[in-house]
């Protein structure tokens, strides 16, 4: 265990506000917000649809008689349908994490940008981060919004970044030691490759001052948590956002370390029944939606992010008011996150497409035997496909990876299995089982 | 002067082979040799029988991959040098081998090798022209009768 220990801090004065203003100042918000969107014509048409004008809107009452937006909406608009703005007043863009596909793009005004720091700004204190500290972000920079999101929210609080940027271990250690360094950014799993790296190469804890860690971009465990604090000697900190809404920042913990704080003056969170989209009790397990109320460029009205977990109303330790989230516990869709990269069964599915011969019943099972994820793809054999010479076997099996690897941009086990031998379905096929329960 | 081998498709699972012996066995399909090629998570198996057809028909009621490939069956003397001799021939055709596999025929002093090649009908060419005896269905099953 970490001997560091985390003073509780709070950044900024509305993560404080009584529940009663920040009732008043999301109601104001939301009618401004909801006012804005009429520039954009999908929300026009959306609200066309629902009967719905945009003076109806006073209250966040009101909230639940506004339409849901989904993934497909957003893909439906790509790339830049979505836009509040004109584009000369947009000052970055991102896209959505992952695959090799067309991505969904978001779009962020000097305000927007502004706004968002201010939020990392927000759980990096929360999680031990202070201006004298050295940071080393090991996420990806890029048109996920990981590592600039995280990058200008570190700078905003006045501490020191080492970019180090996705992979290369060896490096990401050498800098971690030679530069001192005291926090860590990255996903929870590379955060187990780092560790795994420090433990096969003998490096000793007193060559690293390093103290905590925040970790975000897919969903992890407390078993994980445990593991990786009992290995690395750190303090491990979660956060959540995904680009859709504005990237990290949406949420994240304080030193409680006891549910993550939802950015409550920017967002308006909901937690439904993603089959009957009515809300689920406070501290059951729902789906999140998301409202934006001080986005510009690309304000968005009740994301469905399709990911599960439960809110904590109940007052934090820390002071802070805003209510707390429960980590990610699964998805309300097939969506699989393999090593931080969104991954959908239809994109294999499309992959087998691809490759003459092959069945369309496969399976996908994900592990995490000791610290990477294995994705195995079990694909039926047809007749068209065998073939009596083992070297035309395996490059049918190397067809196959390719095409998978060119949509998903991950590479993944092939095995070849017996006609009929994958379970079949009646109505929604259960195409994955995933394993990845603990560490 | 080709023959027809039956090749099935085995996923590594306990009881996979003998299920599939069972089931040649029941409906009276002699096996004259039989050759297994296996990486760490398939099979693929490759069969020389009485009746290529009715093994196959039967295999796929119920469920297996089969599928019929033309190889070629040499008959050599079952002597050192018998194997060496045939891929030299191809070898000076510029012909390569994809797989083979070979048996001893019971009462005989001969070998019968078989061969899948890459260019199959120029390697039954070399082969004829270099003086082996290249068995067609009825002659393999002859020697093995015998």
């Amino acid at each position: 265990m970490s001997k560091f220990v985390v003073e509780n801090r709070i950044w900024d004065k509305e993560e404080s506000l009584p529940r009663s203003d920040l009732a008043a100042l999301q109601s104001s918000k939301l009618r401004k917000t909801v006012e804005q969107v009429q520039e954009v014509p999908f929300y026009q048409k959306k609200f066309a649809e629902a009967g719905l004008a945009a003076e109806k809107i006073q209250t966040l009452d009101d909230l639940q008689r506004l339409p849901f937006t989904t993934k497909a909406d957003l893909r439906g608009e790509y790339p830049l349908g979505m836009l509040a703005v004109g584009k000369k007043d947009v000052a970055r863009y991102h896209g959505s994490s992952g695959t090799t596909g067309q991505p969904t793009m978001v779009a962020y005004t000097h305000n927007d940008l502004k706004m968002w720091s201010n939020l990392c700004a927000r759980f990096l204190t929360g999680g031990g981060l202070l201006p004298a500290h050295s940071v080393q972000i090991a996420f990806g920079y890029g048109l996920f919004t990981g590592g600039f999101g995280l990058h200008y929210g570190v700078e905003r609080v006045g501490a020191s970044i080492i970019p180090a940027a996705a992979g290369n271990t060896p490096k990401q250690l050498m800098l971690m030691m030679d530069m001192q360094v005291d926090a860590l950014v990255c996903t929870p799993s590379y955060a187990l490759n780092i560790s795994e790296f420090i433990i096969q190469n003998d490096i000793p804890r007193n060559a690293l001052n390093l103290k905590y860690a925040h970790f975000g971009g897919e969903p992890w465990t407390e078993d994980m948590r445990t593991r990786i604090e009992d290995e690395m000697g750190i303090l491990c900190f979660n956060n959540y956002g995904l680009s859709e809404v504005i990237g990290p920042g949406v949420s994240g913990e304080c030193a409680a370390r006891d549910g993550m704080h939802i950015a409550e003056d920017a967002f308006i969170v909901e937690c439904i029944n993603p089959d009957t989209l009515e809300p689920v009790a406070p501290g059951e397990e729902g789906e999140l939606v998301f409202t934006s109320l001080s986005k510009e460029a690309m304000p968005i009205i009740r994301y469905r992010t399709r990911d599960i977990a439960s809110l904590n109303p109940e007052p934090c330790a820390c002071g802070r008011t805003h209510i707390r989230m429960s980590r990610v516990t699964g998805r309300s869709d097939d969506m699989l996150i393999i090593k931080g990269v969104n991954v959908y069964p239809s994109q294999v599915e499309q992959a087998l497409l691809r490759v003459e011969g092959t069945a369309p019943h496969y399976q996908i099972e994900v592990d995490r035997p000791d610290r990477k994820d294995i994705v195995t793809v079990k694909v039926e054999m047809t007749e068209e496909s065998f073939s009596s010479s083992m070297k035309e076997m395996q490059e049918l099996k190397d067809r196959i990876n390719r095409a998978i690897q060119t949509i998903t941009g991950l590479r993944m086990n092939i095995e070849l299995v017996s006609p009929n031998s994958l379970e079949r379905f009646i109505g929604k096929a259960q195409r994955v089982i995933d394993h990845r329960k603990k560490v | 002067m080709k023959l027809k081998q039956l090749s099935v498709f085995l996923e590594n699972k306990p009881g996979r082979l003998r299920e599939l012996c069972a089931l040649l066995a029941d409906s009276g399909i002699n096996m004259i040799t039989i050759s297994l090629a296996d990486t760490e998570q398939f099979g693929i198996l490759r069969l020389i029988v009485s009746d290529c057809e009715a093994a196959k028909a039967v295999l796929e009621e119920k469920g297996f991959v089969a599928k019929i490939t033309e190889v070629i069956a040499v008959e050599v003397n079952d002597e050192p040098g018998g194997l060496r001799n045939v891929l030299q021939v191809e070898e000076a055709a510029g012909i390569s081998v994809e797989y083979m596999y070979a048996f001893t025929i019971k009462s005989g002093e001969n070998a019968v090798l078989l061969f899948r090649f890459d260019d199959m009908d120029k390697a039954v060419d070399a082969l004829q022209t270099a003086g082996f005896k290249v068995l067609d269905s009825v002659a393999l099953f002859n020697r093995a009768d015998d």
